[in-house]
């Protein structure tokens, strides 16, 4: 073991030991150091009086200052609705068509249901309501459940297809070829024609064949001029805008065997002032009728 | 007879796994023995063919120390190091481009705990056990005690530990508790090579010729006895079948999640910073070749990061369920311990003082002195995210990801590198490193990826914070989650970028590891000439 000796560089002593050609200062605690490490050990203690802190045997010392997460989140989240609770109760007590008329409670209606709308219609409908295949666009003027605000109000509080809702919309179309209710033939034809009604490319030989058999099957959901039935959830198919897809095969697959999409019943999972509002909110998103 | 303990009990090992196998109670049990057995059988293969009757042992280690596994362990090291980063690269870019998870064994769900598992436990655990067996050795003039079988029990079970975490994750077996992934029996496994370790440290540091411990080996010991309390009583389940995967928690509810980061918090201040404290203790003096700035300042932060880390844990549950009492408390230590952690900072940097000048000429310890400056910036910010008022912003942030990551990347990653670029040359007897230019380009690399890689974390970290509690004036959230998410591509675009720097510097030093093990040296220029028109230091 060597000896105590001064280092050169620094001037300060060696403890004396050393290790694999390691040696050790003897430098004293650096006196910042040393107090900033004080300071926070008084501050800790404060904190710790001031602040619920020390377990006892039942529940824990309470601090001086009193303070309490739950009981401050209980009262601010009935500050939050204390401040919302004027709309809250007007848009209660008003029918959903009217609330627009109150320039005030429709601005407020709109952002309560834009908030509600990322939160629960994103997932389907899109962040900018655009939709996806299968899950319609709501920004367009095609509403296969009708889009005035009250029409839409019942279209979330009821969804579509919902079967723990008894209100809930439910159409059905039939499986024209797969349940063979018509030839593939006569399916190719009246495929034809609804593309030719909507603007695009069809064979005109099959037109003629096809618009009889749309109006002896189609026309009673979509429509004598496949303009949609609200009442019956029957889309139009007389532009180009498509649930699922246009062109005549995309066609020709949802005649043969239609897919249905589904929408929950929101009542159960919203209030109905939230309902309200999402009704207001998408009706304003640009194709509300 | 050598090697032949060591075949019989690998084949037997491999005919207990084949028997798991067979009598598993479910498939994921089975698949998991299956890929134990194979393991086994081949390493029981590989050393059976070594086996020599005529009792010629290996040569013994002219420095006197057994410095076999240490060897294999730095090897190891920087493989893991490579793989746990090329993980990290990928799991950012499974965040950035969804379309890149790949389901069900390669998605974000199952990589990320092999990621961290990789550059924690496989990297960074591999580097505590070789450094720590190494300067163990040195500095207290004894070989390790316990004889050859132990040391390699300890090296190769550890590396069993993380084969069997590791394939556990991809296959879908997890106890779900973050830094404690792997299910009941890679637990009792990895109980049985800790205190194997313990023992092996243990016995060492009592047959030292030193009257004295060093301080390196107090944080080595601190972190093992304390991972093992922890691993022991977080990992405390019943299993469902002993020959099954699935176990359930001895504790539930706030117990549960105050258990686990009681864990979790101090798997970051045992393994990650004591561990690391002890690396940093030894190497730097001696690239530095200085002594150590104050003995005195050791002992009081060694004794008080001990002493006040164990308590932090309840930062990590602020605004939870989590009773008031013990989130003040958690708060209250976390800002008690930023001294102590910076005395370690303190200590690695004043023990240069007198070869200041070496920041230029040696890039070993650039590197070093940038690992403890990450490190001074880490445990300061750490207290600072436990402030309540601050953690109500960036807790369940990025940030937070950030934070571990400039602790990880930039302490531990950094003093890592710095100690294995000491050990390679001594350890194969080299004169020096194969390229010094290597390390410095290295060393850039890695510099330019964590800050980086913080940097864009923290505007991440902010953004998401300040959009999830947005509301507008009629007291209506202003944005949705998913809004927060796509707001944050440009930064997790930019952290998949810092991760590949920070990768390319440890491809840098795996090449420039193997070139020094073979012995070559790299025809380049002296770095010291590049700086030769500079005025000497002081």
């Amino acid at each position: 073991m060597s000896k105590k000796e001064i280092d050169e560089i620094t001037g300060t002593e060696t403890t004396g030991h050393e290790w694999d050609g390691i040696k050790e200062l003897n430098t004293p605690l650096p006196r910042w150091w040393l107090w900033i490490f004080y300071a926070c050990i008084v501050w800790a203690i404060g904190y710790m009086i001031a602040m619920p802190a020390w377990p006892l045997i039942n529940g824990a010392t309470k601090g001086v200052l009193g303070y309490a997460s739950r009981a401050n989140v209980v009262t601010d989240i009935e500050k939050a609705k204390d401040a919302q609770q004027v709309f809250l109760t007007k848009i209660d007590e008003t029918e959903v068509g009217d609330i627009v008329k109150d320039e005030e409670l429709a601005r407020f209606a709109r952002a309560g249901g834009s908030s509600a709308f990322k939160v629960n219609c994103v997932q389907c409908h899109g962040a900018g309501a655009q939709g996806f295949a299968g899950y319609p666009n709501l920004n367009d003027d095609e509403w296969i459940w009708g889009g005035t605000i009250d029409e839409i109000y019942i279209t979330i509080a009821h969804g579509a297809r919902d079967n723990a809702d008894d209100d809930t919309h439910i159409s059905e179309m039939p499986a024209y070829g797969a349940d063979e209710l018509l030839e593939k033939d006569e399916i190719i034809s009246v495929a034809n024609y609804v593309v030719s009604i909507s603007g695009g490319e069809a064979d005109a030989a099959l037109i003629g064949n096809g618009a009889e058999i749309f109006l002896d099957n189609c026309a009673a959901c979509h429509g004598e001029k496949a303009e949609g039935v609200a009442e019956l959830g029957g889309p139009a198919l007389n532009n180009a805008i498509w649930l699922y897809q246009g062109g005549i095969e995309a066609i020709t697959t949802q005649i043969n065997a239609p897919k249905h999409g589904v929408m929950p019943a929101w009542r159960t999972k919203l209030s109905d002032a939230t309902v309200k509002q999402l009704a207001v909110y998408v009706h304003s998103l640009g194709g509300g009728e | 007879m050598k090697h032949l303990n060591a075949t019989i009990i690998l084949a037997l090992g491999t005919l207990l796994t084949v028997f798991a196998a067979a009598f598993a109670y479910d498939d994921l049990f089975r698949i998991h023995a299956i890929i134990l057995a194979v393991h086994l059988g081949a390493a029981a293969i590989y050393m059976a063919r070594l086996v020599k009757v005529d009792g010629s042992g290996e040569v013994e280690d002219k420095s006197g120390y057994m410095d076999g596994p240490i060897r294999i362990g730095v090897i190891l090291t920087v493989f893991w190091g490579v793989i746990g980063f090329t993980q990290g690269v990928l799991i950012a870019m499974q965040l950035a481009w969804p379309v890149t998870n790949l389901e069900p064994w390669f998605n974000f769900g199952r990589m990320r705990p092999l990621h961290t598992s990789a550059v924690i436990f496989a990297f960074g655990g591999t580097a505590l056990i070789t450094t720590s067996l190494y300067v163990v050795q040195r500095t207290c003039q004894a070989r390790l005690w316990g004889g050859a079988g132990l040391a390699w029990f300890v090296f190769w079970g550890y590396q069993i530990f993380i084969l069997m975490a590791a394939t556990g994750y991809l296959l879908g077996i997890t106890q779900s508790r973050e830094y404690a992934e792997p299910e009941w029996y890679v637990d009792l496994w990895l109980t049985i090579v800790w205190v194997a370790y313990l023992l092996l440290f243990l016995g060492t540091l009592f047959k030292r010729k030193e009257p004295h411990i060093y301080v390196a080996n107090w944080f080595y010991l601190a972190f093992i006895v304390t991972i093992a309390m922890l691993h022991v009583v977080n990992n405390l389940a019943v299993p469902v079948s002993f020959l099954g995967v699935k176990s359930y928690s001895l504790f539930s509810g706030v117990q549960d999640a105050m258990t686990q980061w009681w864990y979790g918090h101090n798997a970051v201040g045992f393994f990650l910073t004591a561990g690391f404290l002890g690396m940093m203790y030894y190497f730097m003096p001696k690239q530095a070749e200085r002594p150590v700035f104050s003995y005195r300042l050791s002992i009081i932060h060694f004794w008080a990061l001990i002493f006040l880390y164990i308590w932090a844990g309840p930062h990590h549950l602020h605004y939870t369920a989590l009773p008031d009492w013990t989130q003040t408390l958690g708060m209250a230590f976390s800002i008690m311990l930023w001294m102590p952690s910076w005395g370690g900072m303190i200590n690695g940097l004043m023990t240069l003082s007198g070869a200041w000048d070496k920041i230029r000429t040696d890039p070993i310890i650039r590197m070093m002195v940038m690992a403890v400056a990450f490190y001074g910036m880490s445990t300061f910010e750490g207290p600072v995210m436990s402030i309540k008022a601050v953690n109500a912003l960036s807790h369940y942030t990025d940030w937070t990801i950030g934070h571990v990551h400039s602790g990880a990347l930039g302490w531990v990653g950094m003093i890592s590198f710095g100690a294995i670029y000491f050990l390679a040359p001594r350890l194969w007897g080299r004169k020096e490193l194969y390229s010094l230019r290597m390390v410095n380009w290295h060393f850039w690399f890695a510099t330019l990826g964590i800050v980086l890689y913080a940097s864009a974390l923290w505007v991440a970290g902010i953004t998401q914070g300040l959009m999830w509690k947005e509301y507008d004036p009629q007291g209506f959230l202003v944005y949705s989650f998913a809004e927060s998410v796509q707001a944050l591509h440009p930064y997790y675009v930019l952290r998949f970028i810092a991760g590949l720097l920070y990768l390319t510097g440890g491809c840098i030093m795996a090449w420039n590891i193997y070139k020094t093990i073979k012995g070559d040296v790299r025809d380049e220029k002296p770095m010291v000439a590049v700086t030769s028109n500079a005025k000497p230091a002081e």
